[in-house]
């Protein structure tokens, strides 16, 4: 049993942030990593990356959107609620590396999973260039804390709301043409957002790190629910990722096994707001 | 000896089992169960040997006339508790113990007639046992003040912790899932072994002291080096052989294609069978193929069938008489309608334009010679592809070694396969204190020879630590 010791909502309602207690986890858990929750007996297992960690409070922070069924319950769960079950920390902590300067794209929620990496990348001295953005200016999270953990920040919405009007990819571009020395994109969000920026970068040959958000089960390398076709190989993103290469993703295919249970999905959800009255 | 002779008049008693037509269609245990008097008859079979050879081929010793002459008598409990002496998971091990090819095989009545159903007594006892409410705890010495890690809650976890708790020792289990039992909770089905048995088993460990940790995955959340810095004196490794093997093969990333693992997994762990009262969902197929022979794949297909598929289809790459599955599991697949597909190979998989997979291109298999197994080689042959309609395919081709846990102990010495190299006799590993034993050491076994390995170890540790003071 895992307790909710603060909560927030933000992004219309649409996020949700839990501080969360788990000392153990908190201790080891390195940028990069997620964990998998089972909110109650009769709940599914899903993989959440920690936003960050406080190894002498012993907690860790989660960032969700809230997408369906298991997401919408969190949500319903208030500060001094348990978690049944946290499991963690899982998966490969990023590769950090002072490379010189490095670009972080983010998009959605994907930039909670961006802002540790983001701010580890900085610790260890490159000099750290975020993009983040969203649809719409109410749906963009983490402006400040991404703003304190980079050298620049530059934003994007979809209808222009805020910032700059367009999207990521498009920020992006003009930083490649304008910055010759850019050793490294990690780039986070939506896999079609993934997809365009491992599209973008590749004409000017910069690595470009992205995480894969496959559908888990156990998340231990036992079940191989997580494949997905890197390099022409089948990798297990839970155990040999969630980071890879974005140039060798095979994205068109993890968009499909993403996709693999919406009909139960909306069966499901749709069950959860007729019991909760919505 | 006319007692003898009337003793073997009587034919081995069946065991009483749910319709296979009912029963396609729900997940309750298919066996019933002998009641009292058919155990009492089937008991009265034995000849309580002088020299019984049923004995040798129990991996743990099971005294078998001994316990079988108790069932006789209508001694039930004190049957149970005979058998408990040497095999602490008897209700799971009557279930599931291949006993056609262990102890059964051996009774001597089988040279003339059928054995003595062995498993089905054991099965009986324990029952009995549990139904009463009178299970028992054994007496607990003092503490000894040592501690010891078992990494891994499945048979082989729990027969150590089981009897190092009953020698005074405090036992932790540390579990990467969020329940016990390994392989008995996550793959094998409601139907063949009811998870209420698994829990009864475990909470009987845990009334002795044994002490479970769920969500522990070592080597992530501590490691094994960690353990010992905690205080442990020493840690047993029976993490089983958590990891998928998939064909490679065109196609194999396809939706609608599972590996045995997570579709049981799902099934049994998640309870996914129960969707959408339980969240986990689970693709149900019309027409589903099983790749494999084993255990595993008869589990898979017979959950596919349970779970509302017109045609469940195993395909196997070599004939009937090679299958490795239990003759058990056979039969009962045979009965529920399973269709087998012999000497079929598949070699790639067709999709529709959302990524599911629609079909299986296959080739015809033929035997060839023996290979290092003794088993006669499939060879394909050439130009007999051809192609089923398939909506849901699961891959149940074996297991690997995970290497999670293995990678994060430093000079643990590895078989090339990835498994753990452990002493046969007492399950010690290249690194001093960390024992090994069950599927990591040997590869996908069985119930009863990962308990045995369990055993093994404990007896191993304990001398050791005793020896320590
Ligand atoms: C390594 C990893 C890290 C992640 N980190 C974050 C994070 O920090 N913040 C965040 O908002 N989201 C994160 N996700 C995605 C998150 O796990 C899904 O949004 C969540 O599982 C949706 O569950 P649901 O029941 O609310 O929605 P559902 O309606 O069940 O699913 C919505 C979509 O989420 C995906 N999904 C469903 N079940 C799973 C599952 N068991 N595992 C993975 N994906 C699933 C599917 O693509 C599905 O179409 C991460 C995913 C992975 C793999
Ligand atoms: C579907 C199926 C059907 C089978 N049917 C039969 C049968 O009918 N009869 C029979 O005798 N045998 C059968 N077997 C084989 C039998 O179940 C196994 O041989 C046996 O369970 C092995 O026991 P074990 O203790 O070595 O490991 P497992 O049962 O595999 O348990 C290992 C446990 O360790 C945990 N673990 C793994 N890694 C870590 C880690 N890093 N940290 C913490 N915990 C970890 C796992 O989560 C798991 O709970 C079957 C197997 C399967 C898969
Ligand atoms: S434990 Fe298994 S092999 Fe031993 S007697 Fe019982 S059923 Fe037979
Ligand atoms: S070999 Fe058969 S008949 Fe003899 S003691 Fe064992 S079970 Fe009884
Ligand atoms: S989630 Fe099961 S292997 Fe990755």
């Amino acid at each position: 049993m895992f307790k909710i010791l603060k909560k927030r909502e933000m992004a219309d309602s649409t996020v949700c942030h839990f501080n969360v207690e788990a000392p153990l986890i908190a201790k080891k858990a390195r940028p990069g990593q997620f964990v998998v929750l089972r909110p109650n007996e009769t709940g599914e297992r899903i993989p959440l990356t920690m936003a960050g960690t406080d190894p002498e409070r012993g907690t860790i922070d989660i960032i969700f959107q809230v997408v369906g069924k298991t997401t919408a319950l969190l949500r319903t769960f208030r500060e001094g609620d348990y978690i049944l079950d946290v499991i963690g920390p899982l998966g490969r902590p990023t590769h950090l590396e002072k490379l010189g300067t490095v670009i972080c794209v983010g998009g959605g929620t994907g930039i909670a999973v961006l802002y540790p990496i983001t701010k580890a990348l900085k610790e260890i001295g490159n000099h750290v260039i975020s993009i983040i953005g969203a649809r719409t200016k109410d749906l963009l999270i983490l402006e400040e804390e991404m703003g304190n953990a980079s050298n620049e920040l530059f934003i994007t919405t979809d209808d222009g709301s805020y910032g700059r009007h367009g999207f990521v990819t498009d920020a992006m571009k003009d930083l490649l043409e304008e910055r010759k020395d850019v050793k490294l994109v990690v780039g986070i969000g939506p896999v079609p957002m993934m997809k365009f920026v491992c599209k973008t970068s590749e004409p000017y040959g910069v690595k470009t790190m992205v995480s894969l958000n496959a559908i888990m089960v156990d998340a231990t390398g036992m079940c191989g629910a997580c494949r997905a076709t890197v390099g022409g190989k089948t990798q297990f993103c839970c155990v040999d990722g969630p980071e890879f290469d974005g140039h060798q993703v095979d994205f068109d295919e993890l968009m499909k096994r993403q996709a693999a249970y919406l009909k139960e999905e909306k069966v499901s959800y749709e069950l959860f707001l007729k019991e909760h009255g919505q | 000896m006319a007692e003898k002779e009337k003793r073997e008049k009587i034919p081995r008693q069946p065991m009483p089992e749910q319709d296979p037509k009912e029963r396609g269609k729900n997940f309750n245990e298919v066996p019933y169960g002998y009641t009292p008097e058919l155990a009492q008859r089937e008991a009265k079979r034995c000849l309580q040997c002088k020299k019984p050879k049923c004995i040798e081929g129990c991996p743990v010793g099971v005294k078998i006339p001994e316990f079988i002459e108790m069932v006789a008598e209508g001694n039930f409990i004190a049957a149970a508790k005979k058998v408990k002496e040497d095999n602490s998971l008897p209700a799971i091990c009557g279930r599931v113990c291949p006993q056609e090819v262990q102890c059964e095989v051996l009774c001597v009545l089988g040279k003339k007639e059928e054995p003595v159903a062995i498993g089905r007594l054991e099965r009986f006892v324990a029952d009995y046992e549990r139904a009463q409410g009178v299970v028992e705890l054994p007496e607990i010495p003092p503490p000894t003040g040592k501690r010891v890690a078992a990494v891994g809650s499945g048979p082989a976890g729990l027969t150590l912790a089981g009897d190092l708790v009953k020698l005074g020792h405090q036992v932790t289990i540390f579990e990467a899932l969020h329940k016990p039992g390994g392989v008995l909770v996550y793959g094998i089905p409601e139907f063949r072994l009811p998870k209420a048995i698994v829990e009864a088993e475990v909470d009987y460990l845990k009334r002795m002291g044994v002490e479970i940790k769920y969500n522990y995955v070592i080597g992530k959340i501590l490691t094994v080096d960690e353990l010992f810095e905690m205080g442990y004196d020493a840690v047993f490794l029976g993490v089983g052989a958590g990891l998928p093997v998939f064909m490679n093969i065109p196609g194999e990333n396809l939706c609608g294609i599972y590996s045995a693992n997570e579709y049981l997994t799902r099934s049994n762990l998640m309870k996914a069978y129960l969707f959408p009262e339980y969240d986990t969902p689970i693709a149900r197929g019309r027409n589903v193929a099983v790749i494999g022979g084993g255990n595993v794949a008869m589990d898979s297909a017979r959950t596919a069938l349970r779970l509302g598929a017109d045609n469940v289809y195993i395909v196997y790459r070599r004939s009937k008489t090679e299958l490795p599955a239990r003759a058990e599991e056979v039969h009962h697949a045979e009965e529920e309608g399973i269709q087998f597909k012999f000497l079929t190979n598949p070699v790639r998989f067709i999709e529709n334009e959302d990524g599911w997979v629609v079909g299986m291109e296959c080739i015809q298999m033929e035997l060839g010679e023996p290979d290092d197994s003794g088993r006669r080689r499939p060879v394909p042959i050439e130009g007999s592809n051809f192609t089923m309609d398939m909506d849901l395919v699961v891959i149940a081709v074996g297991t690997g070694a995970n290497p999670v846990i293995t990678s994060t102990v430093p000079n643990l010495e590895l078989n090339k396969r990835g498994y753990i190299v452990a002493d046969p006799e007492t399950g010690k590993t290249s690194r001093e204190g960390i024992y090994a034993g069950g599927d990591i050491v040997t590869g996908a076994a069985t119930v009863i020879l990962a308990m045995g390995a369990g055993r093994q170890s404990s007896t191993a540790i304990h001398e050791c630590l005793i020896s320590k003071g």
